[in-house]
């Protein structure tokens, strides 16, 4: 079927999920940080201003609790709005219209009313961006019930995904990665939805599970064929979205291979790897033949220097000395 | 005065009461034990909610606070279910997941209350946002208090609601009081509707005990925002009579400070002004004080007899 798919980058995907979106529904709107003219500060955005308008295409001044409160009161309204906070390190800015607000109105009000809302925003490191404009703070917002949350790794994923979680009625938080904007992948030309909560293998193995998140599972990847070499056969497991998480199908591999190792970007301490460990200990303890593993970054603020910034974030090689520990 | 018909003035008397009566009602039953929880009072305030939001359309908007009794019984909540509420029982507005603090009615414009002081205001935005999108013309009245005027919410709100001419009345009730904190120690400004001149919109001061003025205050910021003139901040002068929540003695308030608000009691004052214009006679102030405590009883009963939710309730209504 090559005839009916095109490559394109991260970023162009993900447009495109919104280009569609708001073609197809009316009530589906943007708001955010300098999103219309400029097209947002990676350029996802940029073009929809012409074809959609200003009403539609909303510059907000930087107070990002008034784009979220906004997006919300607009949103228990019956509008879609998708609102873009430009980096999920100023999404603290916002935490109580996220967290006390959209993630809760629906269950305080005993259940009268939907928040069809999504949160597009970017994180990660790599660009010796510094603590303040590359962590991973995904897991805080897997902590709350109400909210749903995504982290796409493929411009396939981001697209299905990216316009499930604008029909899906709930606060969804939608986690881009800023590294992988310019990543290009094939995506069908036909219209097509991923489900929410559905993880997807990126490689079948037998010998080790290696559960990885956004930008680690390209390296997860890449650690994997150079195991391949070697004879260690892995399994690369992409959860996608994180809440609701997919336990099934990480369970089911897990045993399968009797290992597993959880990677990603955020710091290991308290992050969804210890989620992942905490289910994986519940449904599969008598299947491993081997602890189970975890490679976050180290327990810092992402630093600057790029010397010091490679250090704390997982790369290939320590991803293939955790899996050789494991396996031996 | 004249410029108001006789039905609506008595109708906004009524309302008083069944704010006055219900919140005497809940204060009772708060102490005697018999409501979970917490207790804001909104005795003392009756008139700024009656005012604004007889200006409102019924499919007009409203978002309140933690001391939101008031705010919703004015834009025509049912006591029973409010009663119910505060009991945690399964028949209240939310079902007993959300208490006195976050009474909501989607179906009569009360967008929810919050318990996060100031955080109602971006939400106000967002739903004015989403009538102006849709091409109706209703507005949205958002009520906060003087301690909400200087949270990030405020500055961010109202200014977002200025730069994109939102349809959003802004109604800051000053009681005089931030929780514990007197306004000159949280601020140092004397009217917080001087603050709307940052923003470039009109922004007014009244008397927050005469429900006819905040009523014309607020008609004609309805009457500018309907039209698209955009937001107003109006501050009504008000005072909370009990502690911020019950159970606070309220010791940080000086001495003979209360009884003298008491003196300005708003529905006094109200029904003084339409026994003198001969709008309600003394027999009939009486019958409509008979039918309003009727209904509160009746509210109380209901709740009672109501059943409790079921333990696993609880799981419910967190997903759409």
């Amino acid at each position: 079927m090559p005839e009916i798919i095109e490559e394109m980058t991260y970023r162009e995907a993900i447009r495109q999920a919104l280009r569609e979106e708001m073609r197809r529904d009316e009530a589906v709107f943007l708001l955010g940080e300098d999103i219309a003219e400029f097209g947002g500060s990676y350029k996802v955005t940029l073009g929809l201003l012409e074809e959609f308008g200003p009403e539609r295409v909303r510059n907000t001044p930087i107070s990002e609790a008034s784009i979220i409160g906004a997006a919300v009161g607009s949103a228990i309204m019956g509008m879609r709005p998708i609102a873009e906070i430009m980096y999920i390190d100023f999404t603290p800015l916002c935490m109580d219209q996220i967290i006390n607000q959209a993630a809760k109105i629906r269950y305080m009000s005993g259940g009268q009313v939907k928040v069809p809302l999504v949160i597009r925003t970017q994180g990660g490191a790599g660009r010796s961006s510094a603590a303040h404009h590359a962590q991973s703070l995904e897991a805080w917002f897997v902590h709350i019930p109400g909210l749903k949350v995504i982290m796409p790794s493929t411009p396939y994923d981001a697209k299905g995904l990216l316009k499930a979680a604008i029909r899906d009625d709930n606060p969804v938080i939608f986690i881009e990665h800023k590294l992988l904007y310019p990543i290009k992948g094939p995506v069908p030309k036909e219209e097509y939805i991923i489900p929410l909560g559905k993880a997807d293998i990126k490689r079948v193995g037998s010998d080790i599970t290696i559960v990885a998140t956004s930008r680690m599972v390209g390296r997860a990847l890449l650690a994997a064929d150079e195991l391949g070499k070697e004879e260690i056969s892995v399994e690369v497991i992409d959860p996608r979205t994180l809440a609701p998480l997919d336990k099934e199908v990480i369970v089911f591999s897990v045993k399968k291979t009797g290992r597993i190792l959880i990677v990603h970007e955020a710091c290991e301490r308290g992050g969804i790897g210890a989620e992942i460990t905490a289910e994986v200990i519940k449904e599969a303890f008598n299947y491993l033949d081997a602890p189970i593993e975890r490679l976050g970054a180290a327990n810092t603020p992402p630093p600057f220097a790029p010397e010091l910034e490679n250090f704390v974030i997982p790369d290939v090689d320590d991803i293939i000395k955790k899996v050789k520990r494991l396996i031996v | 005065m004249v410029k108001i018909d006789s039905e609506k003035l008595l109708e906004m008397y009524r309302k008083m009461l069944e704010i006055r009566y219900f919140e005497q009602a809940a204060v009772k039953l708060f102490q005697s034990g018999m409501l979970p929880g917490f207790l804001h009072s909104y005795l003392g305030e009756e008139a700024v909610a009656v005012g604004a939001c007889s200006a409102l359309q019924k499919s007009d908007y409203i978002t309140s606070t933690h001391r939101g009794h008031g705010h919703v019984i004015a834009k025509g909540a049912r006591l029973d279910k409010m009663m119910a509420e505060l009991f945690a029982r399964k028949t209240g507005y939310c079902k007993g997941k959300g208490g006195s603090m976050h009474i909501a009615d989607f179906s009569i414009g009360i967008v929810g209350a919050t318990g996060i002081v100031g955080s109602g205001i971006p939400i106000a935005n967002g739903v004015a946002l989403a009538a102006r999108m849709k091409k109706t013309t209703q507005v949205v009245a958002c009520f906060f208090g003087d301690g909400a005027s200087n949270t990030g919410s405020f500055h961010e709100g109202v200014n977002l609601a200025s730069v994109w001419n939102l349809p959003v009345i802004f109604i800051c009730e000053n009681n005089c009081y931030a929780e514990s904190t007197p306004q000159r120690e949280h601020q140092k400004i004397k009217n917080v509707s001087v603050r709307a001149t940052a923003y470039d919109i009109p922004g007014v001061t009244v008397d927050g005990n005469d429900v006819i003025t905040v009523f014309k205050a607020a008609q004609e910021a309805v009457n500018r925002a309907r039209n698209g003139g955009g937001p107003t901040l109006i501050e009504c002068k008000t005072y909370r009579w009990m502690g911020h929540y019950i159970g606070d003695p309220a010791y940080y308030r000086p001495k003979g400070e209360a009884e003298e608000w008491k003196k300005r009691c708003p529905i006094k004052r109200f029904k003084k002004r339409l026994i003198e214009e001969e709008i309600l006679s003394e027999g009939g102030a009486k019958q409509v004080e008979e039918e309003v405590k009727v209904k509160v009883e009746k509210a109380i009963e209901f709740a009672k007899e109501s059943p409790s939710p079921l333990p696993q309730e609880a799981l419910e209504d967190i997903y759409a």
